[in-house]
């Protein structure tokens, strides 16, 4: 078996952690006093803990010349969508009672709800087309249409910054993080503008032969 | 048309089987410490004692309340480890442990403003003013969650009567204590240090506002407001003021911590109620602590008695 294999395996099994905890603390009594909120919560810090672990993969491979991680990256996410759709489910089930009518309404009219759907229903395709048949399919657009995940991103960290009543320094925290990888990207972007255009503004080409 | 053709690797980037070797070793040790790492903190959760149990003092001589609900009461347990309490923490779970050492005695209540008798009482005074009764009260927290709790103390309108406000006193102002070396959550600025809240007179006065100081049976638990607090059961949590320090009487409607912090999501009067939704979420249902989908939520928190103090008012104004 190779390491990637191994490192996978690991990964997987450790993602699996909290849901366990969770399911532990549910059949020992130790979800206190209010259940429905601690398992809430709890999956919606770790779809947000596992999308930002995602936008985390391409700067610390550049970073740290580790190449290999790319190869855990799908996991990574598709495990930020399985936490995601938990999340979703404590909603629409024991808070809306699948109330479909009464959900449409919520995000309609509340902000907070609204950005959490969205964050959610971007974050679909993606999962959807994580496959390698589709990968291949969809070339180049595959990786235009992965840049959804930036939405989601900012999307949940909204929804969270919005629900909480006063302290705000937990939401920010994870607004912080995500600030560092997004500006990342905007920063590797720039520079790679930057690049493309250097030559030509050095070098322009005779104006005869661009017409010709 | 340009076709790139692969550049071949240069020898450069070409790794040695050496450091190859090496980096596999650190990628296999590193996801083991990593793993290892969050079982270690899986097992720390799963195995530490998150309740905390104090045994208190039993008060004696507890007198039955008309006022009572006959509902199932939530177990002192979810009342004693569930707390908002920002005090202490903005977490409800943290309140019960960080409140431990809370020193409740020797206290004492200043009692000023528009009242003949300014002064200030020994807490102990306070709550041997009259006979202590057992008020089973639904409490809905403006979150949207609700217990109900066997509260223990009288009719705050007792302790207003000995104090004599003047003619002029429209409203009382509860002020918690400050103190952030026992208090660790007034370090930090997430509410405007001390906790104020208030009440109209005749809501005061109302038979069903109490002057609390025990639960169960008992006396109060720190986290739950000691030594001393009002619970106005119709109302949102937020406002049944808990460790009061001053009770000041004034002409002016005293301004509220949570009105203060956002004066578009929290009222002065705050009165439960399922047709007012906060702005950001619906308040027309609630999960009673307990159960597993969520009951409507009644007006005025099922206390209808008290309706006849906003006639006339407009609720969704006076949120």
């Amino acid at each position: 078996m190779s390491r990637l294999r191994i490192t996978k395996i690991l990964i997987f099994l450790a993602a699996l952690v909290p849901l366990e905890r969770l399911a532990w603390k549910a059949f020992h009594d130790g979800l206190g006093a209010n259940p429905v909120e601690v398992i809430t919560h709890s999956t919606g810090d770790w779809t947000l803990i596992l999308i930002l672990t995602t936008l985390s993969i391409t700067p610390l491979r550049k970073l740290t010349k580790q190449y290999w991680l790319i190869g855990v990256r799908r996991m990574i996410g598709l495990f930020a969508f399985f936490y995601g759709c938990l999340h979703f489910t404590t909603y629409i089930w024991l808070d809306k009672s699948f109330d479909v009518h009464e959900m449409i309404k919520d995000v309609y009219k509340r902000p907070f709800i609204t950005a959490g759907f969205t964050a959610f229903v971007l974050v679909i395709p993606l999962a959807l087309t994580s496959t390698k048949g589709w990968i291949r399919r969809l070339g180049k657009n595959w990786q235009r249409l992965h840049r959804l995940i930036y939405v989601t991103g900012i999307a949940a960290v909204i929804h969270y910054i919005w629900l909480v009543k006063a302290d705000l320094r937990k939401p920010l925290q994870y607004a912080f993080v995500l600030g560092v990888l997004l500006l990342y990207r905007l920063v590797v972007w720039i520079s790679e503008a930057r690049r493309k255009m250097t030559p030509t503004a050095r070098n322009p080409r005779p104006a005869e032969v661009t017409e010709a | 048309m340009l076709i790139k053709k692969p550049a071949d690797i240069p020898s450069s980037e070409i790794t040695s089987k050496n450091v190859y070797l090496n980096r596999r070793r650190f990628i296999a040790g590193a996801a083991v410490a990593g793993a290892a790492a969050a079982t270690g903190f899986a097992f720390r959760e799963l195995g530490s004692p998150s309740l905390v149990t104090q045994a208190n003092a039993k008060i004696d001589g507890l007198q039955k309340s008309p006022f009572s609900t006959t509902e199932t009461q939530t177990p002192f347990k979810d009342v004693s480890n569930y707390n908002n309490f920002y005090e202490f923490s903005t977490d409800k779970y943290e309140p019960a442990g960080l409140a431990k050492n809370f020193k409740t005695r020797p206290w004492t209540v200043t009692i000023d403003g528009l009242v003949k008798k300014k002064q200030q009482l020994d807490v102990d005074a306070i709550i041997k003013m009259a006979a202590p009764e057992e008020r089973i009260y639904r409490h809905r927290c403006v979150e949207g969650w609700s217990i109900v709790v066997p509260w223990v103390g009288f009719s705050l309108s007792e302790l207003i009567k000995r104090a004599e406000p003047l003619g002029k006193a429209k409203f009382v102002e509860f002020t918690t204590l400050y103190d952030p070396k026992q208090m660790p959550g007034q370090r930090v600025p997430v509410l405007k240090w001390p906790y104020v809240e208030g009440l109209r007179m005749d809501e005061a006065m109302h038979p069903l506002a109490l002057l609390c100081f025990g639960m169960y049976g008992e006396v109060l638990p720190n986290q739950d407001g000691a030594p001393l607090r009002i619970v106005v059961p119709w109302k949102y949590g937020f406002k049944s003021a808990k460790s009061i320090v001053r009770i000041r009487f004034t002409e002016e409607q005293p301004m509220n911590s949570w009105q203060l912090a956002t004066p578009n999501e929290y009222g002065f009067y705050s009165n439960v109620n399922p047709n007012v939704d906060h702005p950001r979420w619906s308040q027309a249902k609630e999960r009673r602590l307990g159960e597993f989908l969520k009951r409507p939520t009644l007006m005025f928190n099922g206390y209808d008695q008290v309706a006849s103090l906003y006639s006339g008012m407009d609720l969704k104004k006076n949120f």
